[in-house]
């Protein structure tokens, strides 16, 4: 049954999933937007993260949601290393760039999933004690688990202070022009390679809070990546190519569309939704939403 | 008289049939199923490779969504054959008929699309084909199908004893492939989607018909692809849709293309020469124990390969392009 309660129960889950769904493809977008590349380790670096997390709750003994601003830091770390040693050299191919792009990464991807599985096994982990892991909120009769509103919440924060990073910092302003023109930045004594690992860190580092933020709810295993960064690609080209806040957006309507189609089709066809919406948007709108 | 360019076509040939002769005298003297099953996956993986090579190399339309036609060509065969006991020879057909005329119908809208939003929906494309097989419960959903293995046959396409019929099944379709390629290369359709690759805009305006290339590429490609599909289903003969359709397998039809040169005539064989029996190799000897040595050494080898030769390995052996611009 379809009641008024009911619908806002499925859009309020929509809403949640969604802006942490946002969260994850934040990253994805800034680095393409900044270079072109897209990352196919993408869903291994939040794999990586919800590891951290995991890792680091269980030897310094503190909750997930404090933990994850160190997480943030660790994988800005891991980002701007991935750029430094691997991607630098991708960008240097003279011919078929975006082959190279595509299995360099994905290359990286695979020995992430190696690492994780020697370093932890392939098992199932869950972080089994957390203060939000269990909670549920409730607002005018509709439910919220408590770690998707933090997780929404942190993503709401970091599109706001990305926004500010953007808009009022130098380094933001050093960013917005190698994406405007990377070639030119170099003749105002703006360091190509330094704007671009740092993107690649930031990129990463919003990935990063997202799998702190996901680990309190989600098993974690070393393939976990794989679903979220597919989803991450279809937001980011469904918000326009390296429109940040086209993939804003786009997080929101996947998730409510993810919620919906479960309801109306069956969970286990929830995905259809978000790739019949894909299709339809862009057989419409070739560039995506907010795509220029 | 024979100019430079076509004594090069025709040394093409004839390394080809040597390559063929040395091929099929290869297995004779290997009795190890283990050793027979990695060479009937190098050379299925040569003749996959190429049927993708000849849409994403040639023609420069990057497809990481061709699990969907081999998942499709695997499921029209092995169903035709379960359900209504027709021979596999006949669903081969159906399949890649099937597959191509798939191709042609998502091909209409999505050749609008340019560059990632063009593979971003090849992904998508092969997603939902592979949650619809996973829910279709005639299909056998999640559990997938079985084919009865009865006893060797050629009219069946089954064989236990030996893989040897596979083998010989899967280098002539990749001989196949490669021929096809090979002509297509000196055609009009050739000369074509060269041009789209290399400069869509530009091909246009000297009057190349950029959309009907595409769907051309598009269909041969996904034809050979299910073909591929329905000998991958009687040669391991059970597939469900997780080992048949996922993401993972079109990066691995796209990979030895990749590895040994995309959008040239022997990368996709050199490719999976190399990649295949490594892939095994060290699945077999690094794998045990779930250490994820295997995954880290062949992440690695991937990385490398394209990040210091990024035309691909071919490229060490031949000084001038193999293929005219």
């Amino acid at each position: 049954m379809l009641t008024a309660e009911n619908i806002s129960q499925i859009l309020m889950s929509g809403l949640l999933m969604g802006l942490i769904y946002a969260l994850i493809a934040a990253g994805l977008s800034l680095i393409f937007g900044l270079m072109d590349v897209v990352n196919f380790a993408h869903g291994e670096f939040l794999m990586t993260a919800m590891y951290a997390t995991f890792g680091l709750v269980v030897v310094l003994s503190l909750d997930p949601l404090i933990l994850s601003p160190i997480v943030a830091a660790i994988m800005f770390v891991v980002g701007a290393f991935c750029y430094r040693g691997i991607i630098v050299h991708a960008m240097r191919a003279r011919t078929n760039v975006g082959m190279v792009q595509v299995f360099a990464t994905f290359g990286l991807a695979i020995v992430i999933r190696g690492l994780a599985q020697f370093a932890f096994t392939p098992d199932y982990r869950s972080i089994p004690k957390s203060w939000l892991g269990g909670q549920t909120l409730s607002l005018f009769g509709v439910y919220m688990p408590a770690p998707q509103l933090a997780g929404a919440l942190a993503s709401l924060l970091a599109f706001g202070a990305l926004w500010l990073l953007m808009k009022k910092t130098d380094f933001g302003r050093a960013l917005e022009a190698t994406r405007e023109d990377a070639g030119a930045v170099g003749l105002v004594g703006i360091d190509r390679n330094r704007v671009f690992a740092m993107g690649w860190g930031l990129g990463a580092a919003l990935v990063g809070l997202a799998g702190a933020i996901l680990s309190i709810f989600y098993y974690i295993h070393p393939d976990v990546g794989g679903p979220f960064a597919l989803i991450a690609y279809v937001t980011v080209a469904l918000g326009g190519f390296g429109s940040v806040f086209g993939a804003l957006a786009a997080g929101v309507i996947v998730g409510i569309v993810e919620a919906i189609s479960a309801t109306v089709l069956q969970p286990s066809m929830k995905a259809i939704g978000i790739y019949a919406v894909y299709l339809l948007v862009v057989f419409l709108r070739p560039r995506g939403l907010f795509g220029h | 008289m024979a100019s430079a360019f076509e004594l090069r076509r025709r040394n093409q040939l004839i390394i080809a049939a040597a390559v063929v002769a040395v091929m099929i005298a290869l297995p004779l003297g290997i009795k190890d199923v283990y050793i027979q099953n990695i060479l009937v996956l190098t050379v299925m993986y040569a003749a996959l490779s190429q049927s993708w090579n000849i849409l994403s190399g040639y023609c420069g339309q990057i497809s990481l969504g061709h699990a969907l036609y081999f998942g499709i060509g695997a499921y029209a065969s092995t169903l035709l054959f379960v359900k209504f006991g027709i021979i596999p020879w006949f669903g081969m057909a159906a399949g890649g008929i099937f597959a191509a005329a798939i191709a042609l119908i998502v091909g209409w809208p999505c050749f609008r699309l340019g560059g990632h939003y063009f593979t971003i929906a090849t992904i998508v494309l092969a997603e939902i084909g592979l949650i619809l097989f996973l829910n279709w419960s005639y299909a056998g959903e999640a559990s997938g199908l079985q084919i009865p293995v009865s006893g060797d046959s050629w009219t069946t396409f089954t064989f236990l004893r030996s893989k040897l019929p596979y083998y010989y099944f899967a280098l002539g379709l990749a001989a196949v492939v490669w021929l096809v390629t090979y002509f297509i290369e000196d055609s009009k359709w050739g000369y074509y989607w060269r041009a789209v690759r290399e400069n869509t805009l530009a091909a246009q305006s000297l009057g190349v018909q950029v959309f009907r290339s595409k769907m051309a590429a598009a269909a041969v490609s996904a034809f050979f692809t299910a073909i591929g599909g329905s000998f991958y289903a009687q040669f391991v003969s059970y597939i469900d849709p997780d080992s048949v359709m996922v993401f993972q397998f079109s990066l691995l039809m796209a990979l030895p293309a990749v590895i040994g040169g995309i959008g040239t005539l022997w990368g996709p064989a050199v490719g999976a020469a190399i990649l295949i029996p490594l892939t095994e190799l060290t699945r077999s000897y690094m794998g045990g124990g779930g250490k994820g040595f295997d995954l880290i050494f062949y992440g690695a080898v991937i990385m490398i390969i394209a990040l210091a030769r990024p035309e691909g390995l071919l490229s060490l052996v031949t000084r001038t392009r193999p293929a005219p611009p």
